[in-house]
């Protein structure tokens, strides 16, 4: 079983779906949506109307059979893939250029978080208002 | 803190949305929201997903999004000021003159926050296209892979993995030395401090080293205190 933090949230890939190989994390197609936010096509990976070639040169570092070297597709966009010790537990991270991108467009990032009772809230559901979103901690 | 504008304003079109940049999670959030008893959501993010979305470093800060779900004021200081350092570390008092500076501080950002609540894009303190942009900061390389770090990190910890979740947390930190956010939750993900929270000689030296440079930045709003409030000793 591995754990996938990414943009698109916590994922579980069961292990028949995935396997880590060094810095390779190799996933079949049905877990990389999930896992990643992004979707394997014909064109290549490919989130929303975006796509992202698979390189012709070295393809199989991409793709073998039914799997998706995701770390390697990351890794490709120029965004941080870490990973723990044991290949286990992996954060599929956004590019500093993506954020950038999205906070110039000034269209408020989405996002869904739980209340201390479990209730899922996202920023979304608010539309319509003028939201004052302010951070807190006990630290 | 927000629980007496909210209700003063109650105003249909406007919401506090509060997060709790937590990685220990509800169980250590409940108590301090039981306290304050607001009637505005108050959200757990235990990986600082949102400091991450919207490169904020400390807290509190906030962002003002509008009806339309755009910015129109991007991550600031919300209502703190610096005036704090002041406090005598022996005894815990404040100097009168910074306790008056704090509050003067607090006052002059929940007025700009009642007035756009009230009013919306018709407040001058809501920014147009161009000052937000101006007002913005954007997030360099050092960044991205420190938020990784540090999602990991919390992911870690929280599988028991304490060793090599605390390693990646002082990796986020060092990429990323200005965040507050990932230096004091890496500090008391380690150990709860005799004052409850993260605030030990440790944290005391790095705050000292900013010298006359702000642990809260100043929010640009028309009559926010610009003193520092005391001698920086730095």
């Amino acid at each position: 079983m591995i754990t996938v933090l990414s943009d698109a949230g916590t994922a579980i890939v069961e292990a028949r779906h995935g396997r880590a190989s060094g810095d390779d994390l190799w996933l079949h197609n049905d877990a990389v949506l999930a896992a990643s936010g992004w979707t394997l096509k014909p064109e290549g990976l490919c989130q929303g109307e975006i796509c992202v070639p698979v390189p012709r040169t070295d393809a199989t570092q991409y793709l073998d059979g039914g799997e998706v070297n995701i770390a390697a597709f990351w890794r490709l966009l120029g965004r941080p893939v870490l990973h723990d010790r044991a290949g286990s537990n992996w954060v599929l991270g956004a590019a500093a250029g993506e954020r950038a991108t999205t906070l110039t467009s000034l269209k408020a990032p989405d996002f869904e978080l739980p209340d201390i009772d479990g209730q899922q809230h996202k920023l979304s559901d608010y539309l319509g208002k003028r939201v004052f979103l302010t951070t807190w901690s006990s630290w | 803190m927000w629980q007496a504008l909210y209700a003063e304003v109650k105003h249909e079109a406007f919401v506090i949305i509060a997060v709790a940049e937590e990685s220990r999670g509800a169980a250590t959030a409940r108590e301090w929201i039981e306290l304050g008893k607001p009637t505005y959501p108050v959200l757990i993010d235990t990986q600082h997903r949102v400091a991450d979305l919207y490169n904020m470093v400390n807290v509190p800060q906030a962002v003002w999004i509008d009806e339309h779900g755009q910015i129109v004021r991007p991550a600031e200081t919300a209502g703190a000021h610096d005036a704090w350092r002041a406090r005598n570390r022996a005894d815990g008092t404040l100097p009168e003159s910074a306790a008056t500076l704090a509050a003067q501080a607090k006052q002059t950002y929940m007025d700009a926050v009642r007035d756009w609540a009230l009013h919306g894009a018709q407040s001058r303190h809501a920014y147009t296209p161009a000052q937000t942009r101006a007002h913005l900061a954007l997030p360099g390389d050092n960044v991205a892979l420190a938020n990784a770090n540090f999602r990991l990190g919390v992911h870690l910890r929280h599988s028991g993995n304490n060793e090599e979740g605390d390693a990646l947390m002082m990796t986020a930190s060092k990429l990323r030395p200005e965040s507050w956010n990932i230096y004091r939750q890496a500090m008391n993900l380690r150990e709860v401090g005799p004052m409850g929270f993260a605030a030990d000689e440790a944290f005391f030296a790095r705050v000292d080293e900013l010298g006359a440079g702000r642990y809260y930045p100043p929010p640009d709003i028309e009559g926010f205190p610009a003193e520092l409030g005391f001698e920086p000793t730095a």
